[in-house]
């Protein structure tokens, strides 16, 4: 059974990153697309607190335009780690989705510091309320920070699931698939939090299949020098499977948002003459129309250039 | 009575009306329009209406789609709508949006924060049907079902339950033009998704696959515009005659001598105004001479096609006749050699001309275009003008216009002006970039076939009126004259429409108007009481 609960990690991480990295070059590959930002712009120096641009400048394209990283990452970090949108827009919803997005992020943690304390057992370092200060303290870190995650998760999930079963609006818009998803969650967590209560509630039979699994010790794993219990077994399958399922599925968000923000609401940068934005436009306006509205009537060979100075026909 | 649910998959059982509009459901208004009976009544369509156009969306019509006459016909505009959504997902033919699109398509959570943030949703009393998710979810249904997905047991599992029928698309095509495309919603949704962005996709392609689009934006809009050179109707001989009119009018009103130039080679600004103005709005193109002439600067008018009218109605609704006008404009601008075009007080044209055609406009008619609240902000603050602010002593407030505002961030500069020439300045709440559309966004403040006035009024419009009470509670007395700033013609035939129709000159003494002619109202050269408030 070790062996078997290492390959679906392997297979599952594997899944993830190929679904993450295909879906990314996917909507990277998408062409360059009209500008279509929504002010706030996080990035702009010294008028993003009142949502102002570059255009507010007499003359705008005789000065350097003023951009701040810093401006983006002090909406970005809210807005990931507090859903600080939802919660200023719908709070009634931020008490449901924060404490499970939080959850979530709390287990991506764990997972952090499992594997750092997976590598120092391997490195020979006692991890446990006996090793040294550090090490105690991840210890104990491990622990809470899983437990804090799952109830987080836990709770969070269970109020969303609440609200789309019980609300008509939410369950509306609610696909069975949605259903099945916070089911999954809530199905995984339970099992998690039973089997941390019951069989391994320092998180230490985990950190000691992390360490098989960082060392590809598929020997100690199938002699079964470490006992998986079944709940932990349990723990570990579903846990592998949901973090491939999810980069499959709309909650995919989680990296595609970075494109909504960055590649659409505050995709600011003006077209300059002979600059590469120009390029690429001149390459899409070639691209050939089929459209067939009788004041287009594409055939599939004029381009859009030929469309645009066209004229109406009819 | 209660209200009844509509569901997503509603869209698609034929029925007489997907939802009813009532009075007594809409949001009351501030007093004293705080009943269903101290407002208009919502006019019911015609029965020709609704014998011969498509109307089972709601209690009016947008597009006046003719009904299908047969079982085949019905069949033949399925098939064409089809093919129009594959096509509105390939790179090829809609490059311009794609990525927004997709991404809009693919990731939302149904968390209705957008619900919250829409001025329709609200002032309706929370109609489903208006829900800016409701048509973006069918839609998305739409697009899993018949473009994205291969069939299989688990896609209707996975992405929920619609059906493809006729009565599906011409509720689609109507409910597409039940929203302003203000982008309120999209700026609160946490993911990012754009649910004004997916109405807009819908409306092109129903215009550019099927021709279907209401004829106030395509056939009297962009097709006249790019024919005779205005949406107005007016040619290159008539917007002269009119402007030489207004230049004499404007010169009486404030004994400064004002001409127009036009065709000037070589001067430093195009400026383009909407030409509504000039029909219906004469001293705000009469106000833009007086502050231009008086600050110096050297400018010129075009008669070129489409270099006297700034509108570009493709914005709202189809890709090409959106880069044909753009075009256009740049192409009167690269005749004169005009170092920069000056817009004036036009919102969507600002956003479609600086914005939107960024990326269409390329070598030399990449012609630098600038706002013409940026233009004032400096020709007042710079005091290139003397003005006198106890000459504008009543209460103002401002409207800001999406296109200008939530959609290019030109927030303070009009700000400045205003606290520097209105003493009585206050704003609306809220305002910036969070501000309310004024209902008539998106092409609907220039449509009023059937009943959709009363739509635009009791609804779209329903959250401005609101705000412009409030801005003003303090002072509804009739005996004090105020002003609702509106730097916007769109905005300003809405407000024109919707205060008629509840009728705040008469019994508030509310009126609306430009930033310049408030600016010229206060010039210390200029004869005082350039305002007209008798006019309205």
């Amino acid at each position: 059974m070790g062996s078997m609960l290492l390959v679906i990690a392997y297979a599952s991480v594997a899944v993830f990153v190929v679904a993450v990295v295909q879906r990314f070059v996917a909507i990277q590959r998408l062409p360059l697309h009209l500008r279509w930002e929504l002010y706030p712009v996080a990035h702009e120096k010294g008028r993003a607190s009142y949502g102002g641009s570059y255009l507010e400048e007499s003359d705008w394209w005789t000065k350097p335009r003023e951009s701040s990283k810093l401006g983006e990452l002090k909406v970005m970090i809210p807005e990931i780690l507090l859903l600080a949108g939802v919660w200023e827009h719908n709070r009634s919803q931020w008490l449901r989705s924060f404490p499970f997005h939080f959850g979530i992020y709390m287990l991506a943690g764990l997972i952090f510091l499992l594997l750092v304390g997976a590598l120092a057992g391997v490195a020979g370092v006692d991890v446990s309320p006996n090793g040294g200060a550090a090490w105690s303290a991840l210890y104990h870190l491990t622990y809470v920070v899983g437990y804090v995650g799952l109830a987080l998760a836990l709770v969070g999930s269970l109020a969303l699931l609440a609200r789309r079963t019980f609300e008509t609006s939410y369950a509306q818009y609610t696909k069975k698939a949605d259903y099945f998803n916070l089911l999954f969650f809530i199905v995984t967590v339970v099992i998690a939090v039973t089997a941390h209560i019951f069989t391994d509630p320092s998180f230490s039979t985990l950190r000691s299949y992390v360490a098989m699994l960082v060392t590809f010790d598929f020997t100690s794993a199938g002699a079964g020098a470490t006992a998986f219990s079944g709940l932990t077994a349990a723990e570990i399958v579903l846990g592998c499977l949901l973090m491939a399922y999810i980069p499959l599925t709309h909650m995919s968000h989680f990296f595609t948002k970075w494109f909504m923000y960055h590649d659409i609401r505050w995709s600011d940068e003006p077209n300059i003459v002979g600059g590469k934005i120009e390029r690429k436009v001149n390459e899409m306006l070639q691209y050939p129309v089929s459209w067939s509205a009788p004041h287009i009537r594409g055939d599939g060979k004029k381009n859009w250039v030929d469309v645009a100075t066209s004229g109406v026909e009819e | 009575m209660t209200k009844t649910r509509v569901k997503i998959e509603d869209i698609s059982k034929p029925s007489e009306k997907l939802t009813e509009l009532r009075k007594e459901d809409f949001k009351p208004l501030p007093a004293p329009f705080d009943t269903p009976e101290s407002t208009p009544d919502f006019a019911p369509l015609s029965d020709t209406a609704k014998e011969n156009y498509e109307c089972s969306l709601d209690d009016t019509i947008a597009i006046s789609l003719p009904k299908p006459k047969t079982k085949e016909e019905e069949d033949e505009l399925v098939g064409k709508f089809l093919s129009g959504l594959q096509k509105l997902f390939t790179k090829e033919n809609n490059w311009t949006f794609l990525q927004p699109l997709i991404l809009s398509m693919e990731h939302c959570a149904t968390c209705h924060t957008c619900s919250e943030a829409c001025h329709i949703f609200e002032a309706s009393g929370e109609n489903d049907v208006y829900r800016p998710a409701y048509r973006s979810e069918v839609f998305r249904r739409l697009y899993k079902k018949h473009v994205k997905s291969k069939g299989g047991v688990l896609q209707e599992w996975r992405d929920g339950k619609i059906e493809l029928n006729w009565t599906t698309v011409a509720r689609l095509a109507e409910l597409a033009y039940r929203c302003n495309l203000c982008r309120r919603c999209a700026q609160t949704c946490p993911i990012g998704v754009d649910n004004a962005l997916i109405a807009h996709e819908i409306r092109k392609l129903f215009s550019q696959e099927m021709g279907i689009v209401p004829k106030e934006l395509h056939d009297n809009g962009s097709v006249l515009q790019l024919k005779v050179g205005s949406s107005t109707g007016m040619n290159d001989v008539v917007v002269k005659d009119n402007m030489e009119f207004i230049d004499e009018d404007v010169s009486e009103m404030t004994g400064l001598t004002v001409e127009t130039p036009w065709d000037k080679y070589g001067a430093d600004i195009l400026l383009i105004h909407n030409a509504g103005e000039i029909m219906a709005w004469p001293m705000n193109p009469g106000a833009f001479g007086v502050i231009f002439e008086s600050a110096g600067l050297s400018w010129t008018m075009s008669s070129e096609i489409a270099g006297f009218d700034s509108i570009n109605y493709g914005v709202w609704y189809d890709d090409a006749q959106f880069a044909r006008v753009a075009i256009k404009h740049a192409e009167a601008a690269k005749k004169l050699g005009v170092k920069k075009i000056v817009l004036g007080e036009c919102g969507h044209a600002h956003k479609a001309l600086t914005v939107i055609a960024d990326r269409v406009l390329t070598g030399d008619l990449n012609i630098p275009r600038e706002s013409s609240m940026v233009t004032f902000e400096d020709i007042v603050m710079n005091e290139r003008i003397k003005v006198d602010p106890t000459r504008n002593d009543f209460p103002v407030t401002l409207h800001d216009p999406c296109n200008l505002v939530r959609l290019m961030g030109i927030v303070e500069p009009q700000r400045r002006v205003l606290k520097k020439i209105a003493p009585r300045f206050r704003e609306m709440a809220p305002h910036g970039v969070e501000n309310y559309c004024c209902g008539g966004g998106s092409g609907f403040a220039i449509m009023s076939g059937h009943n959709f006035n009363d739509w635009r009024a009791q609804i779209a419009g329903r959250k401005k009126i609101e705000q412009v009470l409030n801005a003003f509670k303090d002072e509804l007395d009739p005996s004090i004259n105020k002003y609702v700033c509106a730097p916007c013609s769109n905005c300003k035939g809405q407000l024109r429409d919707a205060m008629a129709y509840y009728g705040l000159w008469e019994k508030h003494s509310i009126m609306y108007d430009g930033l310049a002619e408030l600016i010229v109202n206060c010039m210390v050269d200029v004869k005082p009481g350039f305002i007209e408030w008798e006019w309205h």
